[in-house]
């Protein structure tokens, strides 16, 4: 089944019809490219389907689950999280904090502001198991060794990987990512796709992206849905998409 | 007909409270700042007419000037000492300048003036209108008030719209950084803005003092909240909501003293800003802003 | 024994330094070398650390600009006193009759902070700040109207006169209006204020540390991504802001019990007060704890030892004021800072001996 599906979803600013009659269906465990030419309402939809934008019409299913118009802490408890184009970090928090607060919701981490306040043994064992487990999160993206420094501190590329860290932490059933690789040199985003790639498999996990730069959507997307002026150009496997002449000329002009 | 005279001193009051408000709102939206020194050059202005007046026997309109003058002088170079070297300084550092800069002034004038109240003497000559057979009596100070508080405001329209100075304005209260990179003299833009809320400040003084003729070295800090507090009731950065504001502010506290309780009027006023931005929190004329995710 | 953390010892210190200062001041005082200006502002400058540190929780911590946190201070005050005056002939141990009269006071500021939070924390920036500012004014006023009278049928409230609360023969009024609450008892001294601070500042630093404190610092980091990963935004800024409201009640409470006329002034609950807590805060640097208690120390007894400098003292703190803030903050500052800053020195010249 399906773990997200999407139908028929549209939205209206005023005037402007910014999306309309968006479809789509991300298969669990799959990595699933949203692409476009700016200003097609990608970052829109992705604001749609975590509650940012309520949409004008249209269902969004999690899991089966109807959770349109949901407001995004709910929803983000459903199991979407994201990461976001202009990186969005507790900037004066320290890495593991930050990781920390995305376990904010995570049951066997949860205590009263009471308990943290007197201290109580509580606090000492969730905050002891918080620590553990955001540490094995940071490993994976290879933080480990900077949880300490303020997150504003680390470079961009590893802003970037610690946003997704972050994102995991809140133990979703799908991950969206917008423009993961946005500002990245060649390098930094071989060293993402592979680390994108790995969290698939490690955690098991569905990606939705947004991305501009093709060498990583070829590479690591299976299927992609292709935007423009907020109706779906084409929807497909990769390297049809790719090859599909009307997509090309939506990027490259005629 | 005890209703309408109410109204009149409140629109009176109203009047100077927008004339304050003109000048916050546009220093507000060039310098993104409450300034809390505002009310204390409102003060300052006052005390120099005084002087003028009572103890160097000068002619009205050259005591008005030299406040005026004195005030924008005053205002620039708080500006230039205070603020200027905080224009990339976290908020909050920029708030306490400004209250430092506020103590400051307070206590300049107590320290020349002391701290017993003065009385002034009224700078507006003209007689009374009695009008509906001596019923209703409508002061000089009231005529003039109002009668400024709009010419300041088409004055200041005008300016916005018309002039470069003011196209500027609008500019750098926009984007300072992008106004700069259009050749646009940031910092004469700031200093220019800063002189033309202090130039109004002092001609509020005058008013104020005029109407209400006791004179300390606090006495501007009340109305300048409460200019703040109308220039925020109107919309902040909005000319026509500065004004609105300034009236509403003005009856609202007059008609609460006169018929709830006088020492309410000033919760009265506070609690009908609240509820005003509770409901609209950009104020009657403002802008709605929204964060882009 | 486990190894202490960073934020553990730097918490420690500051509970040291507090402690240290409070024997300091007792074997000053017992000695009798201390002045009596200096013993009569021993309480007041628990008060104001109290303050200045709950504060720092709005400002520094949940990161809105609050300039009424004197008006929650006045609801503390105003009930743990009414509390307390009430009290007088029923509980006559002190101790226990101060520690209800905090109860009192801190659950009356923290209700307050709640229902004041809920409307207002939507705002943002100076919008709050003036808001804020305006409450605490209505709080203000509102007592200076208020007359309070209990009698054998229970309370009366009237805000004309006390004539108008109609009250039985054997009635007594409690609040009189401006003239406010005269003969409550004066249940409070140093030692409690000191316990009091600390209190304070074991709250504020273990809330800071946890996982409450966490999801505060996010949503002033970053409202939308805090909301993003599962954050409740209303309910923490309401829950920072109401205890932050709270504590400032607990600092009204020692306050009052340490005057025998308590009234509300704009000197003591107007929004200069708030505007006062707000400079500890700033200059003692905004979200550091230590700093927010060790400046409103300072800066309290900054005027009082320049009291031989009369009139000119205030003007000197002004100066002082603005001269701080733009030390810290202005670029050409900075950059002098850093060119002629002791560490920088010492490193050339270590560079000029090889």
């Amino acid at each position: 089944m399906a773990v997200l599906e999407v139908k028929n979803l549209g939205i209206s600013f005023g005037g402007l019809r910014a999306v309309d009659d968006f479809n789509l269906e991300v298969e669990k465990g799959q990595l699933y490219g949203l692409i476009g030419p700016n200003g097609a309402g990608k970052t829109t939809i992705f604001n749609m389907l975590t509650g940012v934008y309520k949409p004008t019409d249209g269902k969004i299913l999690l899991d089966g689950e109807d959770i349109t118009g949901k407001p995004t802490i709910e929803i983000n408890k459903e199991g979407i999280a994201r990461t976001f184009q202009n990186i969005r970090l507790f900037a004066d928090l320290t890495v593991l904090d930050n990781v920390k607060a995305g376990l904010h919701n995570q049951k066997e981490y949860i205590y009263s502001t009471l308990t943290g306040i007197l201290r109580l043994p509580r606090y000492h064992q969730a905050e002891h198991a918080m620590d553990e487990r955001a540490m094995e999160l940071l490993k994976v993206f290879d933080l480990d060794g900077e949880a300490s420094y303020k997150a504003s501190n680390l470079p961009y590329g590893k802003q970037r990987k610690l946003e997704i860290a972050r994102a995991l932490a809140t133990n979703p059933k799908l991950l969206l990512l917008d423009e993961p690789a946005a500002g990245m040199n060649p390098n930094e985003t071989q060293e993402l796709m592979d680390t994108i790639r790995f969290v698939r498999e490690e955690f098991k996990m569905t990606i939705l992206l947004i991305e501009h730069d093709m060498k990583l959507v070829a590479g690591i997307c299976e299927k992609l849905t292709v935007l423009n002026f907020g109706q779906v150009l084409a929807c497909g496997e990769t390297s049809e998409v790719l090859k599909d002449p009307k997509v090309i000329t939506a990027y490259l002009g005629e | 007909m005890s209703f309408v005279s109410y109204l009149l001193n409140g629109i009176s009051l109203g009047s100077v409270y927008a004339i304050i408000a003109l000048g916050y709102t546009m220093v507000y939206g060039i310098a993104k700042m409450l300034n809390f020194a505002h009310g204390d050059v409102i003060m300052i202005g006052s005390y120099v007419a005084f002087v003028a007046i009572n103890s160097m026997g000068l002619p009205i309109p050259v005591a008005i000037l030299l406040s005026v003058a004195a005030c924008t002088l005053l205002g620039v170079t708080i500006e230039r000492v205070a603020y200027k070297p905080l224009r990339h300084a976290s908020k909050l550092a920029v708030l306490i300048t400004a209250i430092g800069a506020s103590y400051f002034l307070q206590n300049v004038a107590l320290l020349i003036f002391g701290a017993n109240t003065k009385s002034f003497s009224s700078v507006v000559k003209m007689q009374p209108i009695q009008l509906a057979g001596g019923q209703l009596n409508i002061t000089g100070e009231t005529i003039v008030t109002v009668a400024a508080c709009i010419v300041i405001m088409i004055c200041l329209m005008a300016f916005m719209k018309y002039s470069k100075a003011g196209h500027a304005m609008l500019a750098v209260s926009e984007d300072g950084g992008a106004a700069q990179l259009m050749g646009i003299n940031v910092n004469g833009t700031i200093a220019l803005t800063f002189a033309i809320g202090s130039a109004l400040a002092a001609i509020a003084g005058v008013l104020l003092c005029s109407a209400y003729p006791s004179l300390t070295p606090y006495t501007g800090a009340m109305p300048g909240i409460k200019a703040f507090v109308a220039a925020v009731f109107g919309g902040i950065g909005s000319i026509p909501g500065a004004f609105i504001g300034g009236i509403l502010l003005g009856v609202i506290e007059i008609l609460g003293k006169a018929y709830i309780s006088s020492q309410l009027a000033d919760a009265i006023v506070f609690a009908v800003l609240i509820i005003v931005l509770v409901v609209k929190p950009t104020g009657l004329l403002g802008k709605q802003i929204q964060e882009k995710v | 024994m486990k190894k202490l953390s960073k934020t553990t010892k730097s918490s420690l210190i500051t509970y040291g330094i507090v402690v240290f200062a409070y024997i300091f001041c007792e074997i000053f005082m017992r000695t009798g070398h201390m002045s009596s200006l200096l013993k009569g502002i021993l309480v007041p400058l628990c008060v104001y650390v109290v303050l200045a540190v709950s504060l720092n929780l709005t400002v520094g911590i949940l990161g809105e600009l609050s300039l009424g946190h004197a008006g929650f201070m006045c609801v503390g005050a105003f009930a743990s006193a009414v509390f307390s005056k009430c009290m007088m002939e029923t509980i006559t141990v002190p101790t226990l009759r101060f520690a209800l009269a905090l109860l009192v006071g801190v659950v009356c500021a923290g209700v307050c902070g709640v229902l004041i939070g809920i409307p207002v924390l939507r705002l943002r920036g100076d919008y709050l700040a003036i808001v804020t500012l305006a409450f605490g004014e209505i709080i203000k006023n509102l007592v200076n109207v208020i007359y309070l009278g209990v009698d054998s049928n229970g309370f009366h409230v009237s805000m004309k006169d006390a004539m108008s609360l109609q009250m039985e023969p054997d009635g007594l009024v409690i609040i009189k209006g401006a003239q406010g609450i005269t003969g409550a008892p004066t249940d409070s001294n140093f030692t409690i204020g000191v316990v009091l601070v600390l209190i304070t500042l074991v709250v504020v630093t273990n809330l800071v540390h946890s996982r409450t404190g966490r999801a505060i610092m996010a949503i002033r980091d970053n409202r939308i991504a805090a909301e993003s990963i599962g954050i409740n935004i209303t309910k923490y800024k309401i829950l920072a802001f109401s205890i932050s409201a709270a504590l400032a009640g607990a600092a009204g409470v020692l306050y009052a019990h340490n005057l025998s006329t308590l009234t509300a002034l704009p000197k003591n609950f107007g929004y200069n007060m708030s505007i006062m807590i707000l400079v500890f805060v700033v200059l003692g640097g905004i979200g550091s704890i230590r700093g927010s208690m060790i400046a409103a120390v300072v800066l309290t007894l900054l005027p009082e030892l320049l009291r031989s400098l009369n009139e000119y003292r205030m003007l000197i703190y002004a100066v002082v004021l603005i001269a701080t803030m733009i030390f810290t903050w202005s670029p050409s500052a900075i950059g002098f800072r850093e060119r002629y800053s002791p560490a920088k020195l010492f490193h050339k010249r270590e560079k000029g001996v090889q």
